[in-house]
């Protein structure tokens, strides 16, 4: 590992203005960033430590929604009575991630930022990978690349995001707030994450020096009827071939007034497809109407020998979603 | 006094370990330390054409690096082992590379960090060859091994005529089935501390299952005798076959020690062990059964492809269950091997019959069902009384019990034989059994025990403690022979100034070391004795021998349990401060007279999820027949360990190639997939009370493997009798059943 300089950071704007500092970056859980450092993927000339700032709450907002701060860990999040209560997609998902001992350390803004874990990525010993080399070529389009995405991959990558918790933010239409040189911002988390394109070095929309605060989660009532559902070669620990985070509004009657669907492991972001999701409108909740967004949302998928089980795969577990977020007794 | 052996006695060693200290390998810091950082070909094959070391020879902190330029050249270190245990090893001594992950460099530092960041920053240039990494690709140049793993492991066995065998059966199967690449990932990696105590004596901190191989194997490559070589192994975090042969690092580190003069700590990162400390290697076998329509076998053939390096043979013995498990007139087994540009395969837990027992008990299970029987009646029905191949008679054999118990814990008999009759909602519930083995292995060893002035008494003997109990089984053994509780008892082991003793591998340690350490502290509770009775001073003076019991660290009369001393009392009357026995115990001839081995029935039980195909073992039971068993603890443990890892066998271990670079690509924990706490359900272990005296003086057959055995073969068939999919390659991820 590269030595560095290691600064706490005592307030936002010292972060902010520390992270101006050439190959910065931010360090909060470690979970992602000490592991690249140590596979020389990456190599910070200084680490500015985030942990103690003072973004670490859960709160209510006054329209009904929900402020979870930057630098909550990943297992208070989850088990936070207003998450719990009110998204339990995004409990789940967070539930469903990594190990405890991962999510004891992870920080909320750190697991939006989770880089690929495509081994040609991940891996600074090979040679090809435009995410981590620009311009070296996609070792995992001519290799293994069962884990790999079917869904608005580009020639020049096919690595997928590996959170299980944007999955679910996404399903919520969650919004990413960021602090940086220029201001704070919000963004959506729906143009938060980018498509690899002919630049698949960038993951997410986020400037130079930008800090995540906080995301929000909106007022959603329907929420409480909301799986996540995630499907893996092992019980825990492992990331998804797919997941699914599933939001469903029904009438006391069992017809659809709403739903949203992200599909996780499928893409170098969550997918969604809203105007599909608007078809269901007025629909009576079933399987034929969960395999209408099913079919919609892999429609145009493009897989590859080795994942092309996938696209089974998301259509079956988005019925499933659905099917277990419509038996949700709310 | 209570005898110790049976009980399920907590660990000696567990305080030492939860508290820290117990120290491991590379925790042993000598003064002067450096720290070493392997550097890893990223290609399969080739040769270095320039290693550009300039980067990290400017980094801050490094000390020297060792490659093919500069490292020492050791003469012996190209010949082909003539022991089949050990791995002809990759020692810089020339730019050839044979495999990714290969050693071919050392970078040495003041501190890990340096070593590491030096090592990041060592670039090698080579001109690449092409590579061939994949057994399928290569097997149609697939040919007779010339070294066994084992001298009682030819390739090839035949009795009988399988062929007539084949073409007399009423209803005959033929399947091929698909083993991958496995990677050891023991919690601890290997790691090694090299200290020089002079030009010519050499001490070793490794993390080896063999301490006294390792010590042959590095005098031989760096020209040392062996009595000046020291291997000090005190504890390990789990090795299962991994740390049994000796693999280059560990003299790296002894090179790079001498390079520098000062003491070299080499511990490997956890991808570094993806490649050159050995694996399971990949198979494809073909079993061929026959049979009369009540199931009696008539024909059992058994065909193993197996992968090894380009440069070293290493033979997966996948076909030896078939020649032994199951009564039958015309048994013949074949193993092949074909070259691919990879690290030497090695040992792994049960090696051959883990994925030998995979093949042949799923074929078992479609054999059972092709004939519309119950595959427990099918076995039952083919219970060998003898040896098959060679006729000699079992030393013992709880096979048929195992059967009855695991299958009445288990529930077996109401066991639907459709598939897909079983089922909860949409999940589908399927139950599966297999028949585990392993052979009862014994080699010499001698060992050493010592009673001193105060009472206590000092077991000693070389051998390690892989994590499997060592310490306190041998505690226990100590204890019962010389009469002693065993609160008296230190046993001292993992030191190769200790009586020599085998590797801790094959299962081995117990009836081997144990039985010397038996020996020893028997010979000298009749030392004791001995003395006692000539004494004229001791109360005992006159009685007979055999008239005389020792309980609790006193001798007395039998009938007069009043007449009687200490051992202290003895001693001290002597002036003696201590006496000693040493023993040297090795397999006498029935070995040769007899077939021994150890038995065990496993049952299975999944359910699978029909849309989504997930698998969950919801319940697994394992009944064994292994003798005596000599701490009902850590059997236990050790039992489930393999059943663990026969989970794991089959439904999550694999290590994936890219075979356009020949290199892993799944070479950590998150991506290596072993089962975690999720996908273990509750264990039911149980076993049949045995005591088998030809294996060894304690009884005991060994369990360290067994586990393993028939695990994956119940799962499969289980997954077969839930979904009606037969799966024959491995392992069985969802993918596979969707």
């Amino acid at each position: 590992m590269r030595p560095f300089q290691y600064t706490r950071a005592r307030d936002v704007a010292g972060a902010v203005s520390a992270a101006a500092a050439p190959e910065a970056r931010f360090l909060a859980g470690g979970t992602n960033l000490v592991d690249l450092m140590k596979n020389g993927v990456e190599r910070p000339a200084r680490l500015i430590d985030i942990t103690r700032l003072p973004l670490g709450t859960i709160e209510e907002r006054g329209d009904g929604g929900v402020r979870i701060g930057a630098t909550v860990r990943n297992t208070d999040a989850a088990n936070h009575p207003l998450v719990r209560g009110r998204y339990p997609v995004l409990s789940e998902a967070l539930l469903s991630g990594a190990s405890p001992q991962l999510r004891n350390m992870a920080t909320m803004g750190g697991n939006l930022l989770q880089r690929t874990r495509c081994p040609y990525f991940y891996d600074a010993t090979f040679a090809e990978c435009n995410k981590r080399a620009p311009g070296s070529g996609c070792a995992a389009r001519h290799g293994v690349a069962r884990m790999h995405a079917i869904l608005g991959a580009s020639e020049a990558c096919i690595a997928t995001h590996p959170s299980d918790m944007a999955v679910a933010l996404a399903a919520l239409d969650a919004a990413v707030r960021v602090t940086g040189p220029a201001g704070d911002r919000t963004l959506a988390l729906a143009d938060f994450y980018r498509l690899p394109g002919d630049s698949p070095e960038r993951d997410t929309d986020l400037r130079p020096g930008e800090l995540i605060t906080a995301i929000d989660v909106p007022a959603l009532d329907f929420a409480r009827r909301s799986r996540y559902l995630k499907i893996r070669d092992r019980a825990s620990y492992a990331f998804a071939l797919v997941s699914v985070a599933a939001v469903l509004d029904l009438d006391g009657g069992g017809v659809i007034r709403a739903a949203r669907v992200a599909l996780g492991g499928v893409a170098h972001a969550p997918w969604r497809l809203p105007e599909a999701e608007r078809r269901l409108i007025g629909q009576r909740a079933g399987e034929a109407a969960y395999r209408t967004l099913a079919d919609a949302l892999v429609r145009d998928a493009r897989p590859l020998p080795d994942n092309a089980f996938k696209v089974v795969l998301a259509r079956r577990s988005i019925v499933r979603a659905l099917t277990a977020a419509a038996a949700m007794r709310v | 006094m209570a005898e110790a052996v049976g009980r399920p006695m907590d660990r000696i060693d567990g305080r030492a370990k939860i508290t820290g200290a117990a120290r491991y390998a590379v925790e042993h810091q000598p003064a002067r330390l450096a720290h070493a950082a392997l550097v890893m070909s990223t290609i399969a094959r080739g040769r270095i054409v320039e290693l550009d070391t300039r980067e990290a020879e400017r980094t801050a902190g490094v000390v020297a690096v060792l490659s093919h330029h500069n490292a020492a050249r050791l003469p012996a270190a190209r010949k082909m082992a003539s022991n089949p245990a050990t791995r002809e090893l990759q020692l810089l001594q020339d730019d050839r590379v044979l495999y990714a992950n290969q050693p071919i460099a050392v970078v040495v530092a003041d501190t890990p960090e340096a070593a590491d960041e030096g090592a990041q920053l060592v670039r090698a240039h080579y001109a690449v060859e092409p590579a061939e990494v994949s057994l399928e690709r290569r097997r149609e140049q697939a040919f007779t091994p010339q070294h066994a793993a084992r001298p009682d492991q030819k390739p090839d066995s035949g009795h009988g005529d399988a062929e007539a065998g084949l073409q007399q059966a009423e209803v005959r199967i033929e399947q091929t089935y698909l083993t991958p690449a496995e990677t050891h990932n023991p919690m601890e990696p290997h790691g090694t501390v090299a200290v020089w105590e002079g030009p010519e004596r050499l001490t070793l901190y490794d993390a080896t299952q063999g301490i006294f191989g390792d010590r042959e194997r590095v005098a031989g490559l760096l020209g040392l005798r062996a009595e000046n070589v020291r291997v000090i192994s005190s504890y390990l975090g789990g090795g299962f076959g991994s740390k049994g042969p000796t693999w280059s690092h560990v003299v790296l580190a002894a090179m790079a020690a001498r390079h520098v003069k000062r003491p070299v700590k080499l511990a490997l990162a956890r991808p570094q062990m993806f490649g050159p400390i050995g694996y399971r290697a990949p198979t494809r076998q073909t079993v061929a059964l026959g049979a009369r329509r009540d199931g009696t076998l008539t024909a059992v053939r058994h065909d193993t492809i197996a992968q090894t390096s380009s440069f070293d043979e290493f033979m997966e013995p996948c076909g030896m269950a078939a020649r032994m498990l199951y009564a039958c007139p015309n048994i013949a087994t074949t193993h092949r091997l074909v070259r691919g540009d990879v690290g030497t395969p090695s040992y792994m837990r049960a090696p051959g019959w883990a994925p030998g027992t995979f093949a042949l008990e799923c074929a078992m299970d479609e054999l059972a069902v092709a004939l519309g029987m119950d595959p427990l009646q099918l076995r039952i029905k083919n219970h060998a009384d003898s040896d098959p191949e060679t006729g000699r008679p079992w030393s013992s054999k709880g096979l048929l019990e195992c059967y009855r118990l695991g299958a009445r814990r288990f529930g077996w008999s109401g066991r639907p034989s459709a598939p897909r009759s079983l089922h909860d909602g949409s999940t589908l519930i399927g139950w599966g059994l297999a028949t585990s083995v392993y052979p009862a292995h014994r080699t010499a060893s001698a060992a050493r025990v010592r009673l001193q002035a105060d009472g206590r008494v000092i077991v000693e003997a070389g051998t390690q403690d892989l994590g499997t109990g060592t310490y306190t089984v041998m505690t226990q053994i100590a204890a019962d022979a010389l009469g002693v509780p065993v609160s008296r008892v230190t046993m001292r082991l993992g030191d190769t100034q200790l009586p020599k003793t085998p590797v801790s591998g094959g299962s081995q340690t117990v009836a081997s070391t144990g039985s010397a350490v038996h020996d020893a502290a028997r010979s000298l509770r009749e030392m004791l004795v001995g003395l006692a009775l000539v004494d004229q001073r001791s109360p005992l003076c006159g009685a007979a021998p055999e008239a005389v019991v020792v309980e609790d660290g006193r001798m007395s009369l039998r009938d007069t349990p009043a007449r009687g001393e200490s051992f202290e009392a003895l001693l001290a009357r002597h002036g003696r401060q201590e006496v000693e026995a040493n023993a040297e115990a090795r397999p006498g001839p029935e070995h040769d007279q007899w077939a021994m081995y150890a038995f065990g029935a496993q049952f299975a039980e999944v359910r699978v999820d029909a849309d989504l195909g997930t698998i969950r073992v919801s319940r697994m039971v394992g009944a064994f027949e292994a003798g005596r068993i000599v701490n009902a603890k850590t059997a236990r443990s050790q039992l489930i360990g393999g059943m663990v890892w026969g989970i794991g066998l089959a439904l999550h271990e694999r290590t994936v190639m890219d075979e356009r670079l020949g290199r892993p690509v799944n070479n950590n924990l998150a991506e290596y997939h072993v089962p975690v706490n999720a996908d273990v359900p509750a264990i039911d272990i149980a076993w049949v009370d045995g005591n088998d005296p030809l294996v060894s003086a304690i009884g005991a057959k060994g369990i360290g493997e067994i586990g393993i055995t028939g695990a994956g073969a119940a799962i499969a068939n289980a997954v077969f009798h839930a979904t009606g999919r037969r799966v024959r390659t491995l392992p069985i991820t969802p993918d596979t059943l969707l």
